[in-house]
């Protein structure tokens, strides 16, 4: 079990972006400090039970001990410290890898809106004017930065190898920032129940290398699919384990109705 | 319980020790259903706690629609508050007379405090029957819903109250002032007196603060 | 006019073979059982001696017993799972649809959390609590038969939801929107919504009622720093149900009103907003985890000092330590969900706040290690969970540690990471302390004790059962799988599934065994007798008067002269070589039995039923009904009967006589 751990051949151990790779060192650094305590715990309780079992003739029996006052202030002090040490770890991590923290890179960003619909993710371009369902195409070495919404109950966008997980509320806008270092294709779900097409709402990330991006992009404009709002209104029907489509175009102000609630309607 | 009695249970007999830090052992009936009756309101003040935490989140989620200040009108809720008031004052003149085993003013002020409670429950529903007709029920928008329910369950509360109040002076008149009727009637008037304190919340954070200009 | 509401014959499930089944054994089983009882002739002495009964023994005792079919049924969801789960990679589907699994998973949660862990627990403080406090009932017997019997009406719905309808498919806390009329149309939600509407009114009743009798009712010299551990955890988690349960009361009936009357306060129109449910729901959640926890670390506490011959280590400790879990319990709900993106500086003070739990907790587990050292440890079952407990409790801690980190947990929430943790120590913890205390007291309600052979065995499956299901999920978490899939993809996940099955199968056998155990030892009671009251050295009071006890506990109330009351008079007696004068006896007031809490209970199981299916009239009726038997209640004038003073001295002398040979016993051994 612990090699299947430890060659982790798919999952937050093996990160392809620094999101998950600071995620993961947090991890393995806060284990580590707590089992500096957890195994000498976890030996020491069968090891003292078993010494002073009742026929052990070598171990002093004290009937009346029940007090000291160094082991009561070493005992407050040790979790204490440890706290206090994990704590630090908390605070600072919490505000270094803050989701909407955007990422320090030379790279301008991509901009991606995310929409959870019942049961596929709705992915816009905005400044590229195309979209995707179930397939997020991003070009590896730079930035994205997400808006995310949903158009029906709560969803939860994640992708296990990149990092960060949030949800997506409706009427509601949450902000990721993430980045994949590597190409690739990597595995996404919904990490948040939201019914019974929960389960077929997977969906594929594509790291690309930035100039097959470009072509990605390029291809994807000139496919005839258009996301207007009458388009969008068929998108939204429950539907799960949705084959990936593209859209050539997108009604500009998409992801802002959307959040807004007139989305289903002629877009304006 | 003397002390003798007492102290015999184990394999020994130490009667004459002191028994530790003056803890006499179970109190009688006449402090326990008070403090458990305490426990139960100070339960039922969090749960309205929840309800004006809601209020407070939902009270600008007007939805398009009406707003506090176009709604709310400080005369009617001061009248409110003044019969819910007054009503707490009798009330505590009920509770004076049972102290003197007086039976007919006993029943009088309960008699009062009931009609005022009723009073008062008759304003909220002839306000709530307005806000309705004038279109804003609490289906219109969130703020409208939190502020049906927070005021709604205080005066499904008082209605209780008002329940009590009547089955109360059916047992007073059926059985006289015998203990176990009078620490109900305590109980219900730390009842009657925590409605008139959540009523001083609602009418400050909803009635007052809801109309500021 | 409509007199059954939304109820037709589509509402049973004529083609789903599994729930269908399972209804028509439980109804076969459940009608067998009655008719059995009814032909035997024992319905009066069922009637007179255990449904009306208002005595605190017989009480908990149901309780007990209901909270451990609720383990079986709750049990039977969590294998399906497993077994769902084991099947259904890629093209397999496994065998049950979403909307059952669904269903399961909600059921699961539910019922373990309330119908198990919360009514094991409440069972055994009802049974110890005033025996350790060396009196003779809690302060409101009536309303703690209420109490048990609304539980047992929220049982009643769930498990009817099973037959006629559905039960909730949106987890065990109902999350909106997906909770709201608009995504979940059926009777599931209703069904969760009044069955815990019902059991937390009983829930309430029994903080309330514990609450009273620990601060107000204990034997003379109790005083606080003299009380059981077990007592103090219990007056936390009691203290915290008074807290917290009203605001789930609230929170649920918000979300009914938003079902059945079109309120917006959690949709996603009308300027709902779903958040603040999660928030309300988590402010009641987090400190449930403690009404949970604290009791069982008292339940360890009274096992570590009794099986080690020593007082336990650092009592002021322990009493700090839980009441500072106590408070802080109420200030990490944020901690549930630092994915919903509040900021940086609130995500961090709430992380912080939760390690902060970790101290007073980690004291404990020191404390515990303290009482061994020095002692003479016996190996017997209950000592044998609580030193499994403390072994794998650390653990589960770190794991919670890592949880409460927001960068941590932003890669680990909502995954199998996160139900192994709170599996680890919900298990860890919570069960392995009703098990432990299960053993411990079983021979003090029964008068003999429990198989040790039996129970050592079934704690081995328990334990090893629990590693073999819950690793494997802290491995797919770690490899991204997230909970409550029907269904996934990736067939590297599956070995770990199938793993993890077989550890609750291992689980199950545990729970066999735990049977087997019952039934052996019922068996070969007239070998196991325990006549003298105190089968494991025992150091608090419950163990000064006879096992079973009598109705009255103590023919007089134990006069308290240090802390481990019993222990010192033990000692006193020893070396007196005498057990103490015989007092005075006097008749005993007792309260009556009352049939008020099973007709509450009968009109709240209709009014819910009738709500549940839109049926009105029903439920005015049941409303109707309860109001009219709490008024007749209130209209009796008898509320106690007396024990005259000869059964009284019978039974009391009964108890001297056994004393003073187990002294004679003692003293010649020593």
């Amino acid at each position: 079990m612990l090699a299947a751990l430890l060659s982790g051949c798919t999952g937050i151990l093996d990160p392809v972006g620094p999101i998950g790779a600071q995620e993961k060192q947090l991890l393995l650094n806060s284990t580590a400090i707590m089992l500096v305590i957890v195994i000498p715990v976890m030996i020491a309780t069968p090891a003292f039970a078993w010494w002073f079992r009742r026929g052990n003739d070598r171990a002093t029996y004290r009937p009346d001990w029940e007090y000291s006052g160094a082991i009561e202030m070493v005992v407050w002090s040790i979790p204490a410290l440890v706290v206090m040490l994990l704590g630090g770890i908390a605070w600072i991590g919490s505000h270094a890898l803050e989701p909407s923290r955007p990422l320090r890179s030379a790279v301008q960003p991509v901009r991606i809106d995310v929409v959870s619909l019942d049961w596929k993710w709705l992915f816009i371009y905005p400044d590229l004017g195309i979209a995707t369902v179930n397939r997020l195409v991003v070009p590896a070495g730079t930035p994205v930065s997400f808006r995310l919404t949903s158009d029906t109950v709560w969803n939860a966008f994640f992708v296990p190898k990149m990092g960060t997980m949030i949800y997506t509320m409706p009427r509601m806008t949450t902000r990721l920032s993430l980045q994949a270092d590597r190409p690739g294709l990597y595995d996404g779900r919904s990490a948040h129940f939201s019914g019974d097409g929960f389960s077929g709402m997977g969906f594929k990330v594509h790291a690309v290398p930035p100039q097959r991006f470009a072509g990605w992009v390029r291809s994807a404009r000139g496919q005839g699919q258009v996301l207007d709002g009458r388009g969008y209104a068929e998108l939204s029907k429950p539907s799960s384990y949705v084959k990936p489509v593209t859209y050539g175009t997108v009604t500009p102000g998409l992801f802002e109705a959307v959040v807004a609630n007139r989305a289903a309607g002629p877009v304006g | 319980m003397s002390t003798s009695q007492a102290a015999v249970i184990g394999l020994t007999h130490r009667a004459s020790e002191d028994t530790g830090h003056g803890h006499r052992g179970p109190e009688s009936k006449s402090i326990v259903v008070p403090y458990g009756f305490w426990l139960f309101v100070l339960s039922d003040i969090v749960l309205f706690s929840a309800l004006f935490a809601t209020y407070a989140s939902l009270a600008h989620a007007t939805d398009g629609g009406p707003t506090s200040r176009e709604l709310f009108s400080r005369p009617t809720a001061g009248v409110e508050t003044l019969a819910l008031l007054l009503s707490s004052f009798v009330c505590g003149l009920a509770m004076i007379a049972a102290r003197h085993r007086n039976l007919a003013w006993t029943q009088i002020w309960l008699l009062v405090t009931g009609l005022l409670g009723f009073a008062f429950l008759a304003i909220e529903l002839r306000e709530f029957a307005s806000l309705i007709a004038d279109g804003a029920p609490p289906q219109r928008s969130a703020f409208l819903s939190s502020f049906f329910t927070l005021v709604g369950c205080h005066g499904a509360h008082v209605t209780c109250g008002l329940l009590w109040i009547g089955t109360m002076m059916a047992q007073i008149l059926a059985k006289g002032f015998q203990p176990h009727i009078m620490r109900r009637l305590l109980c219900l008037s730390i009842f009657w007196h925590a409605l008139d304190i959540v009523w001083v919340a609602i009418f400050t954070l909803v009635y007052l603060v809801g109309t500021l200009p | 006019m409509n007199f059954v509401g939304k109820l037709t014959w589509d509402s049973i499930p004529f083609d789903q073979p599994i729930p269908l089944m399972t209804s028509i054994v439980i109804i076969l089983g459940l009608g067998a059982i009655l008719a059995w009882v009814t032909l035997k002739g024992h319905v009066p002495y069922l009637w007179r001696e255990w449904i009306t009964s208002t005595d605190h023994k017989r009480i908990g005792v149901m309780y007990c017993i209901l909270a451990f079919l609720m383990l079986i049924r709750g049990f039977a969801d969590a294998i399906m799972m497993r077994a769902q789960q084991a099947v259904a990679v890629g093209q397999s589907q496994g065998y049950l649809p979403p909307e059952h699994y669904n269903q399961i998973f909600s059921a699961h949660g539910t019922i373990m959390i309330f119908f198990m862990a919360m009514t094991f627990l409440i069972g055994m403080m009802n049974f110890v609590l005033p025996l350790q406090l060396g009196v003779r009932d809690v302060a409101f017997p009536t309303m703690n038969s209420v109490s048990f019997w609304l539980t047992a009406s929220a049982v009643l719905l769930v498990n009817v939801s099973l037959v006629v309808g559905e039960f909730a498919r949106t987890g065990w806390l109902g999350f909106p929107p997906l909770s709201e009329k608009a995504f979940s149309p059926g009777v599931g939600v209703d069904y969760y919504l009044v069955s815990l509407q019902i059991s937390g009114i009983g829930t309430l009743l029994t903080g309330i009622n514990f609450v009273t009798t620990i601060l107000k009712i204990r034997a003379p010299g109790m005083s606080y720093m003299r009380m059981p551990v077990f007592c103090w955890t219990s007056l936390a988690a009691n203290l915290l149900i008074i807290a917290s349960f009203p605001v789930l009361t609230a929170t649920l009936g918000l979300l009914m009103l938003d079902r059945y009357l079109g309120f917006h306060f959690f949709t996603n129109d009308g300027g709902g907003n779903s958040m603040l449910y999660v928030n309300l729901i988590w402010i009641w959640g987090h400190p449930e985890v403690y009404i949970l926890a604290l009791p069982s670390f008292g339940i360890f506490s009274e096992i570590f000092a009794t099986f080690s011959g020593k007082p336990l280590f650092g009592y002021r400790s322990m009493v700090y330590a839980t009441l500072a879990i106590c408070i802080l319990s109420f200030t990490v709900w944020l901690h549930h969900f630092f994915t919903m993106g509040a900021g940086a500086d609130v995500n961090a003070i709430f992380g912080i706040a939760s390690m902060l739990i970790a101290i007073p907790t980690g004291v404990k587990i020191f404390n515990w290690l303290f009482t061994m050292y020095g002692g003479r440890v016996r190996f017997s079952v209950p000592m044998h969970w609580a030193l499994g407990f403390v072994v794998t409790f650390v653990t589960g801690g770190m794991t919670g540690v890592l949880l409460a980190s927001p960068p941590i947990n932003f890669v680990v929430h909502n995954s199998l990471f996160l139900i192994a943790h709170f599996h680890h120590v919900i298990i860890g913890a919570v069960v392995f302390g009703l098990m432990a205390g299960y053993n411990y007291w079983f021979p003090k309600a029964f008068g003999f004790t429990l198989d040790e052979r039996l129970g050592k065995a079934s704690f081995w499956c328990w334990f090893a059962g629990f590693y073999l299901a819950f690793l494997p999920l802290y491995i797919l978490g770690l490899m991204g799988a997230t909970r409550r899939m029907q269904h996934y993809d990736d067939p590297s996940w599956q070995p770990l599934m199938v793993v993890a099955l077989v550890g609750a199968i291992l689980i199950l056998a545990g729970i066999v065994l735990t049977g087997v155990q019952l039934y052996v030892s019922i068996r070969t009671r007239d070998r196991r007798r325990d006549l003298t009251g105190d089968p494991w050295d025992g150091r608090t009071l419950e163990w000064a008067t006879l096992s079973p006890p009598p109705h009255f506990n103590f023919a007089v109330l134990p006069d308290v002269h240090g802390e481990e009351a019993y222990w010192s008079l033990k000692q006193r007696a020893l070396q007196r070589g005498r057990i103490s004068d015989e007092p005075e006896y006097q008749p005993i007031e007792m309260p009556l039995n009352s049939p008020t809490g099973v007709i509450c209970a009968f009109f709240a199981t209709l009014c819910g039923f009738a709500i549940i299916w839109y049926i009105w009239w029903l439920a005015i009726l049941g409303l109707v009904g309860a109001f009219v038997i709490f008024v007749w209640y209130a209209w009796r004038d008898e509320h106690e009967h007396v024990i005259p003073v000869e059964e009284v001295q019978r039974l009391e002398r009964e108890r001297r006589r056994i004393r003073t040979e187990l002294l004679h016993t003692l003293s010649q051994s020593t």
